[in-house]
């Protein structure tokens, strides 16, 4: 790459290899790419491509008797590579600083963030504790941290996952870095906290002067906020260059079948009905064309799942005697119902109760109050083995596939078991039933044999739908189903429970809080705040003409894969997710809710709504 | 595994090399490749098959008395020596160690199942069960040990010695003993284990699906929280031996004329200067049964294990 300016990092020809059972394994296979000045690049690739090996690698992080690093790492002129330890120690966290993907475990949980920050500062900037201070302070407030002052002298678990990441960049910014590296910095957060700190780490680059390498699996967050853009691929770096060049004219296969399976906002607009993702060859990069999803939806029917005023809460108990100092209202008076064939999506951010709503609904927690009608039969109050003869007709399938899979059991077993469970087949009628769920979610018949560990992620999630089928279910609860998953393999997995709906008529309640992705998918979309639903209706109206502020906020937020289209969102309000914990007398108000059009209805933001007054500018 | 982390580390591409073998081959395998346990495996089974097996290649009594073969070294005619009375010591070892061993196994067996019962019912409770069950774990943890031990066999010996004749009624009081009072360690393992696992998505995808609680446990949960158990198993019957060999060395386990490893050890306390081979055979047959059986503890616990990768 011919820049006009020397670039301030030039990785040429970097290989990283890792030994595992005694033999060397090359994992990064002579990977070179230039960051200039003031200039932000994002390396981009699914797990395990090699990107974040290739940034700690820059700064000899890795094990030293396990990895062995090749090529050759200028910074500044200087040689990385070959440079002392000592040398090394100067470089990490003064001249380059790194800030990583967990901002729960980065901070220590035992000294306030004041001394946190301070203290990095009496190490690398030689100040004393009290200018230390005055510097932490000015730091925080660079990090628009709200009323910093006060908060200086706090400890990290007062702060929430977005105002931790902050106080990270605080500690990166500390030494006023040429290079901030940043390992998935906004992948643990909410989608608004996400563009928060994306906004927040933009204007501090402009403020600074830094060169940003952005590491992340996220194509929106890449059309965000790099200049230039280098997509790996199996510890390959397979294309670079300008972002807006590769979203507009991607040259490889890989890069045109990974964009293809971008979920992006907006490309369902005049579409009724759910799409599939179409799908793309790997090695020569065109799309096949995508059949068109037939109608599922048994509206003429009595729904399968209705859910009327739906409540749960869970007490917090402090002191000797536990007595109860508050209550999570983690639902709150939630109704929806679902249709044969029909997916609804229940949308928000952490905490809003989207999961605890589809657990209540199988009682896997039990709800305080309301009911939850399966096909027409009230399932609260059903003794528990009433309830279990129930359970076969609604399923679930969990976010994390590799937790919900008995590490023990293989495969076919754990297919098989539910069957097994409800006795509905003796032993080899119920392996052999397994073996054609797993053909029928895409795994050969030998695959039963084998434990969940040997299955890559996208594999697991397949083995869960088929636990989940076997036992001929109406609803499947897909609790953030497909959110643990690399972009192309969630592409795949969203297909498969489409077909799989179109085949068998289920009705889905998919929880997520992947705005794209359920614009993708559903039918109809409910979207939750603070344990309450503040807008539902179909998803062309929700998405189309979202009434509720926090809608407007949440679509807002999402970062859109095209970066032509970059800067086009509103600035948003640097506000906390709210907590949902209330005083043990709290009394909800009454929700009065207005139909905007059939089936499209909001809840009326009275006395009630105290979401940010911004949201509400902003629309 | 944070819950944050991508899930999946490659490609669609299935990366399955090996064809699937039958679990118990599979169990096999991986145990083979802990070479410290197989090689315990091998002198455990020569101690075993020693204490079982000795009496007929070594025919010797255990209480022929030779004042002229007072306290010698190991010879060809005794190979571990004599004691101070000139009684072959490989005779009596071998036929102490068939108790000893008894006794650790025994009393094993009965602190790993009142631990596993107490911390499995600790565990799944919600209610009321668990904080009485873990006031009794402590109460019992809080007991001294040694002082009690005493007491009990005091009150109880003779009782059971009436009723199971001498070795019997000994044998069963001091692995009730022993078991009744190192349950502890495992029920405060088990409950911790099932805790953590009840809450596991894979426990709640079977509860979702219909599954009985004790389904969940049978199948889900007591597998996965048995590494741990199996370890402390096998800490449980080196320690039970050693309290036995305690007991016998304050001359309150069996009767004075049967030669327990830890009662030769007692017996040779006086002698140590003289005569250390009569300390060194049954302090080094303890020491090696102890060492093994914890070595294959660690084995099966990976071996048990089919995430690790061996």
């Amino acid at each position: 790459m011919a820049d006009p300016v020397d670039p301030i990092l030039s990785v040429s020809d970097l290989t990283v290899s890792f030994r595992s059972d005694g033999r060397w394994r090359e994992v990064v296979h002579g990977v070179s790419f230039d960051v200039g000045p003031r200039e932000t690049v994002a390396l981009v690739g699914e797990s395990g491509s090699g990107k974040s090996v290739s940034a700690l690698s820059i700064l000899r992080l890795l094990p030293r008797d396990a990895s062995r690093i090749g090529g050759r790492v200028r910074f500044a002129g200087r040689e990385l590579l070959a440079a002392p330890e000592a040398e090394m120690r100067r470089v990490r966290g003064d001249a380059i600083a790194m800030i990583f993907q967990e901002p729960m475990t980065s901070l220590n949980p035992v000294l306030t963030i004041g001394f946190q920050i301070a203290e990095a500062l009496i190490r690398h900037r030689g100040l004393s504790r009290s200018a230390a201070e005055a510097e932490a302070l000015r730091l925080l407030d660079k990090v628009r941290i709200p009323a910093a002052r006060s908060r200086l002298h706090e400890y990290p678990h007062r702060f929430s996952g977005g105002m931790r990441q902050r106080v990270m960049i605080a500690m990166a910014l500390a030494c006023r870095p040429k290079l901030l590296i940043a390992d998935e910095p906004t992948t643990a957060l909410d989608v608004t906290i996400q563009a928060q700190i994306l906004d927040l780490i933009k204007s501090l680059q402009d403020e600074e002067g830094m060169s940003v390498l952005f590491i992340t699996h996220d194509m929106g967050v890449v059309a965000e906020i790099a200049d230039r853009t280098v997509v790996m691929y199996r510890g390959r770096a397979v294309e670079a260059g300008p972002t807006a060049r590769i979203f507009e004219a991607p040259v490889e296969p890989y890069t045109r079948s990974l964009l293809a399976a971008v979920p992006r906002l907006g490309t369902m607009a005049g579409r009724a009905r759910p799409m599939r993702f179409p799908v793309v060859d790997r090695t020569t990069g065109l799309a096949a064309p995508t059949p068109e999803t037939p109608d599922t939806v048994q509206a003429a029917e009595r729904p399968v799942l209705e859910v009327r005023d739906l409540t749960t809460r869970f007490d917090i108990r402090s002191g000797l005697l536990g007595r109860v100092t508050g209550r999570v209202h983690a639902v709150e008076g939630v109704s929806f119902s679902i249709a044969a064939g029909e997916t609804l999506a229940l949308v928000g951010e952490s905490g809003c109760g989207k999961s605890t709503t589809g657990r209540a609904i199988l009682r896997l927690v039990e709800p305080l109050s309301g009911s939850v009608l399966l096909d027409g039969e009230d399932i609260i109050g059903l003794d528990p083995k009433a309830l279990r003869a129930r359970r076969q007709r609604m399923q679930m399938i969990f976010q994390d596939p590799f937790a919900s899979l008995d590490p023990r059991m293989s495969v076919g077993a754990a297919v098989a078991e539910p069957l097994l469970i409800n006795r509905l087949a003796a032993p080899r009628e119920a392996r052999r039933r397994a073996e054609d769920l797993l053909a029928r979610v895409g795994l050969g018949p030998e695959t039963a044999g084998r434990f969940p560990h040997e299955f890559s992620g996208g594999q697991r999630q397949r083995i869960c739908i088929a636990r989940a089928l076997a036992l001929n279910p109406r609803l499947i609860v897909a609790d953030e189903a497909v959110s643990a998953l690399d972009v192309s393999v969630k592409a795949q997995v969203v297909n498969l429970m489409l077909d799989l709906q179109a085949e068998l008529g289920l009705a889905y309640l998919f929880i997520s809080h992947d705005m794209a992705v359920v614009e993708r998918v559903s039918h109809r979309v409910a979207v939750m705040y603070l344990g309450e639903i503040v807008e539902i209706g179909p998803r062309a109206a929700v998405f189309g003409d979202p009434q509720h502020p926090y809608t407007r906020k949440l679509l807002a937020a999402v970062p859109v894969p095209d970066p032509a289209r970059r800067g086009e969102r509103h600035a948003l309000p640097d506000d906390e997710i709210r907590s949902p914990i209330r005083a043990p007398d709290y009394v909800p108000p009454e929700r009065l809710y207005r139909e905007v059009s059939p089936g499209h209805v909001v809840q009326d933001r009275g006395a009630g709504w105290t979401g940010s007054a911004a949201g509400e500018a902003a629309a | 595994m944070a819950g944050s982390t991508l899930a999946s580390p490659s490609d669609e591409a299935p990366a399955l090399a090996r064809p699937p073998a039958s679990p118990g081959r599979e169990t096999w395998r991986r145990f083979r490749r802990h070479r410290l346990a197989l090689a315990s495996v091998g002198v455990l089974a020569l101690l075993v098959g020693g204490v079982v097996f000795g009496g007929f290649l070594w025919p010797v009594a255990i209480d022929d008395i030779d004042f002229a073969a007072q306290l010698q070294g190991p010879s060809w005619d005794h190979p571990f020596g004599t004691d101070d009375l000139g009684q072959d010591l490989l005779a009596r070892m071998i036929y102490g160690g068939r108790i000893s061993l008894a006794v650790g196994f025994a009393a094993m067996a009965v602190a790993s199942l009142i631990g596993v019962l107490v911390g499995a019912l600790a565990g799944m409770s919600r209610r009321l069960l668990d904080p009485v069950l873990m006031w009794l774990t402590d109460l019992f943890l809080s007991l001294p040990q040694l002082p009690l031990l005493l007491l009990v066999i005091y009150l109880f010996r003779d009782s059971l010695k009436a009723v199971f004749g001498s070795q019997g009624g000994v044998f069963l009081m001091i692995v009730a003993v022993i078991g009744g009072l190192r349950w502890m360690p495992v029920a405060r393992l088990v409950r911790a284990q099932f805790l953590s696992l009840r809450e596991k998505e894979f426990v709640e995808a079977a509860r979702s699906q219909g599954a009985t609680a004790a389904h969940l446990v049978r199948r889900h949960i007591l597998p996965n929280a048995l590494g741990p158990v199996i370890v402390a198993a096998s800490i449980e019957v080196s320690a039970a031996i050693i309290a036995e060999s305690t007991l016998s060395f304050l001359g309150l386990g069996f009767p004075p004329d049967i030669p327990t490893w830890g009662r030769l050890l007692f017996d040779a306390k006086d002698h140590l200067d003289v005569a250390p081979h009569w300390a060194l055979f049954p302090g080094g047959a303890i020491f090696l049964t102890v060492l093994s059986i914890n070595f294959i503890g660690d084995g099966l616990r990976d071996a048990l294990d089919p995430r690790r990768v061996l």
